[in-house]
């Protein structure tokens, strides 16, 4: 009898996927993005739907252009994922064509300029996240105060009113939705030389972060766990990433609780959590190998710190990621594993 | 007993109750065997015997060429019918010399069968090791590397541990399990041969824990027939545990350098069905004409496990087996992790043959769905070697063989786990396995265009050594007839002797185109003959 035959073993069909991969990530966010939508609004929800449908209209460009079958790429939920978590860095109201020129910066720039899935060196949704925070600042600082605090909340109509019909800024109840996030409000209130105790003394403060805030990344924190469980994600980057930004943050704060933030706060505020298991952990711009990693995610968590502390920006994930992406090539060469056999350390 | 860890490694589903749930089935002697000369690592062996000669079971029938090599015996007996290049079970799908015999159905020993050495003991050390070197015994776990060579590891180094591989860690192939199930006494008899030989401190039988029957049956039989010093190790199921080195790292907690042999560190590794056959060649005489083979997969009607003749076609086992199933898409030999996919079944049974995997569509990896590499270094995690899969994937991709080495490629055992673990379906081992070979032939060019460099230089410094002594003679003739001015007889003697010479060459040059005028005529009267 003649049978089929294949060139190289294994034979056994493999036990992942990407799109599973993806779609792991997207479960995953999902606690976090709906205590996104219950804090801050609608408007999240309107943003995530638009950039989706961009994202995926891109892709499908990007790929057509470059002569690929669109179809097996779409299909790996890959775009839908960065997409997704561009609009979770976006204030909750950016208008449409933030969110549009910041999925086609993250798509079209970041990702297939540089040859789709796997070759792009920087993290695509925070090139574009950084593009958009310095090319209209104005825009990237509006944020929604949270639902508790909040002294007047849009309607989903109304939402996609704002986000459509112009700006928020002219809206007549812009000052009643808006407020600044927490880490802005420290970092303001540091420059009119309050101490901490006295900024955290305003309303948007909560109890370890800020109202809202620390519970939206008390669920991104979960859906982390999830990930770490399904080991789609190593334990490296995020504990590397949390430490280096906890441990400098208490020593500072330790030794004059005044004019530091506690380090507590600096963990469950901004981007940090989303940061720590959904953006930095991203594989392909970051690094590889296991100890790379624990560099790489130290990287990212004490350069935020210093950001932070001493930069220009209230928040600093998309900068420290980006900046370690950079690292990446020259972090995997000097974290070759120990092969089998080898003399060195057990 | 503390356990040592390898890196990596991977849960894979067993598939091994498809094939242990009857016991090993005797496949009846075939009509025709086809045995190829070269089933081991090593030299081919040397063929002693001629078409239409009788020969009959367990007689020899090719020699071990060199030291490093095996002979083949007659598994049946009969007519040697054909002496000839076949198929045979290689990746590369070439042919090989092969010897054809057709049975006479008597299924009669060979009178020459060595006698059989129950007590062993009282045999010097050398003749045993003759024993096992003529009795065509290599590794069966799959290597097929030359027993005898490996139970001679010499003065240098001295064997401390002996390590008996029945880990099994590859899915579906339950041949040695079920011969431990069976045969345990047996196996440990053999092992007995081999303390006796290497005297080394300690044995350890390293079994996958998914295998209890076999772990009893072999620590049942350690106590009764064991010489002592033999202990039988439950280890976890893992693949790739049964990998020589992997197996050592688990048991001993020692690990076997790059490019080193066990032996290097005082550990053999011997699987257990080459222990049986040990036992099978000194305490009873046999020469290697069988062994165990598991049939299985969703291909086959009644998977099981089948005691064959070495030289029996894939499709004999098949047909014993019940037959293929309307599933059946794919033949592999060996395991799904590590085996070689095949053609067709025409294919003998050879002594590395420990599977045949008749597998369903769905059993097997789709082929062509690759994507892009995510590097979500989940290969990194599951290589056992500890390399960087997706870094090697990249230069293999890119051709840069130096920088592939830089990342120890050839440290790399191809063991699948990281395609197996790959999200995006690439087919990582194919790409090492193209460099290597790739690398092979470089140096293999390397080689030639060094030689040609070689004979190169050599023509330079020859052509330039006949030119330096052209100039060197020609200066000379320059100083003497220097030497010669104001001597004007002298010189008048050296011009009348040049133009003697040129007179004389002139002559002869006439001379030589009248005797090929002559013989232009000859030829052109002689063609006129001719007509």
């Amino acid at each position: 009898m003649q049978f089929k035959t294949v060139a190289s073993s294994p034979f056994l069909p493999p036990s992942n996927r990407v799109s599973l991969v993806m779609r792991q990530v997207l479960l995953a966010l999902a606690p976090g993005t709906l205590a996104a939508i219950w804090y801050f609004g609608w408007g999240v929800l309107v943003n995530l739907v638009l950039a989706v449908v961009c994202a995926v209209a891109f892709e499908a460009l990007a790929l057509k252009l470059r002569g690929r079958d669109p179809m097996p790429y779409i299909r790996d939920y890959s775009a839908i994922v960065t997409a997704w978590l561009l609009v979770l860095a976006l204030p909750q109201l950016a208008p449409w064509w933030i969110v549009v020129s910041g999925v086609f910066f993250a798509i079209i720039i970041a990702k297939h300029l540089y040859g789709g899935l796997g070759y792009n060196p920087f993290n695509p949704a925070m090139v574009a996240y950084v593009s958009l925070l310095i090319s209209f600042p104005a825009y990237m600082t509006h944020w929604v105060a949270p639902a508790p605090i909040a002294e007047h909340s849009l309607g989903l109509l109304e939402s996609i009113k704002v986000i459509f019909g112009g700006s928020l800024v002219e809206h007549d109840l812009f000052d009643s939705i808006t407020m600044a996030t927490p880490l802005d409000s420290i970092k303001t209130g540091l420059t009119q030389h309050k101490t901490i105790a006295e900024i955290r003394s305003g309303a948007v403060f909560g109890v370890f972060g800020g109202v809202g805030w620390e519970w939206v990344a008390n669920w991104y924190a979960l859906g982390g766990l999830y990930l770490l469980y399904k080991r789609v994600i190593s334990w490296r980057i995020p504990v590397a990433l949390i430490l280096a930004l906890g441990v400098p943050a208490g020593i500072f704060y330790l030794s004059n609780p005044d004019h530091f933030a506690s380090p507590v706060f600096h963990i469950f505020s901004g981007g940090a959590i989303l940061g720590a298991f959904f953006i930095a952990t991203d594989p392909v711009s970051g690094s590889a190998t296991p100890r790379g990693r624990l560099i790489f995610g130290a990287g990212v968590g004490l350069l935020t710190f210093i950001i932070r502390t001493w930069g220009g920006y209230p928040d600093a994930i998309a900068f420290s990621v980006l900046l370690m992406n950079m690292a990446t090539p020259l972090i995997d060469h000097y974290t070759k594993p120990r092969v089998f056999g080898q003399a060195g350390h057990h | 007993m503390m356990l040592g860890k390898f890196h990596g490694g991977l849960k894979l589903p067993g598939h091994k109750t498809l094939s242990t749930l009857t016991p090993i089935a005797d496949l009846p002697p075939p009509a025709r065997v086809v045995l190829p000369v070269r089933q081991h690592i090593g030299n081919a062996a040397e063929v002693l015997v001629s078409v239409g000669e009788q020969v009959r079971k367990g007689q020899k029938i090719a020699a071990a060429a060199g030291y490093v090599s095996a002979p083949v015996h007659a598994s049946i007996s009969g007519v040697v019918t054909a002496i000839e290049d076949r198929d045979v079970p290689h990746p590369s799908g070439l042919q090989s010399l092969c010897i054809e015999i057709e049975s006479d159905g008597r299924d009669e020993w060979t009178d020459a069968l060595p006698e059989p050495w129950p007590d062993y003991r009282e045999i010097p050390d050398l003749e045993l090791r003759n024993r096992l070197r003529e009795s065509g015994i290599v590794g069966l776990g799959g290597a097929a590397f030359p027993t005898s060579v490996k139970l001679n590891p010499g003065e240098k180094s001295p064997i401390k541990t002996v390590v008996i591989n029945g880990a099994e860690c590859e899915p579906y192939i339950t041949c040695d399990d079920m011969l431990m199930r069976e045969h345990a006494a047996e196996i440990v008899s053999g092992i007995g041969v081999i303390q006796h030989l290497l005297r080394p401190e300690r044995v350890l039988v390293g079994i996958e824990d998914n295998k209890p029957e076999a772990i009893a049956a072999m620590r049942r039989a350690v106590q009764e027939v064991g010489e002592g010093g033999i202990e039988v190790v439950v280890v976890p199921t893992r693949y790739p545990t049964g990998g020589e080195k992997q197996l050592i790292k688990v048991l001993t907690n020692q690990e076997v350098p790059p490019h080193a042999l066990p032996a290097d560190i005082g550990v053999t590794c011997h699987n257990v069905g080459t222990a049986y056959a040990v036992h099978e060649a000194i305490v009873h005489g046999r020469p290697l004409i069988e062994r165990v083979v598991t049939v299985t997969g969703n291909g086959i009607e009644h998977p099981q496990n089948l005691r064959v003749r070495i030289g029996a076609m894939f499709s004999d086992l098949t047909r014993h087996a019940g037959g293929y199933s309307d599933a059946a898409s794919y033949l592999i030999m060996g395991g799904p992790m590590m085996g070689i996919s095949l053609r067709h079944d025409q294919l003998p049974v050879i002594k590395a043959t420990n599977c045949l995997l008749i597998a369903a569509e769905t059993e097997i990896r789709p082929v062509n769905d690759a994507s892009a590499c995510i590097r979500c270094g989940d290969c990194v995690s599951a290589c056992p070697v500890n390399l960087l899969p997706q870094q090697m994937y990249w230069y293999a991709r890119s051709g840069d063989y130096d920088k592939i080495q830089e990342f120890s490629l050839f440290d790399c055992i191809e063991c699948g786990c990281c395609s197996y673990v790959c999200p995006a379906h690439i087919p990582l081992v194919q790409y090492y396995r193209h460099a290597k070979n790739e690398i092979w032939q470089q140096e293999k060019r390397a080689r030639k265009t060094d030689l040609a460099r070689q004979r190169h230089e050599f023509r330079q410094a020859r052509l330039e050594r006949q030119q330096r002594e052209k100039a060197e003679k020609l200066a000379q003739k320059r100083a003497a007839l220097k030497a010669a001015t104001g001597n004007d007889e002298a010189r008048k003697k050296t011009i009348e002797a040049a133009m003697a010479r040129a007179e004389a060459r002139k002559r002869k040059l006439a001379e030589e185109k009248a005797a090929s005028a002559a013989d232009r005529d000859r030829l052109s009267s002689s063609d006129g003959d001719s007509d």
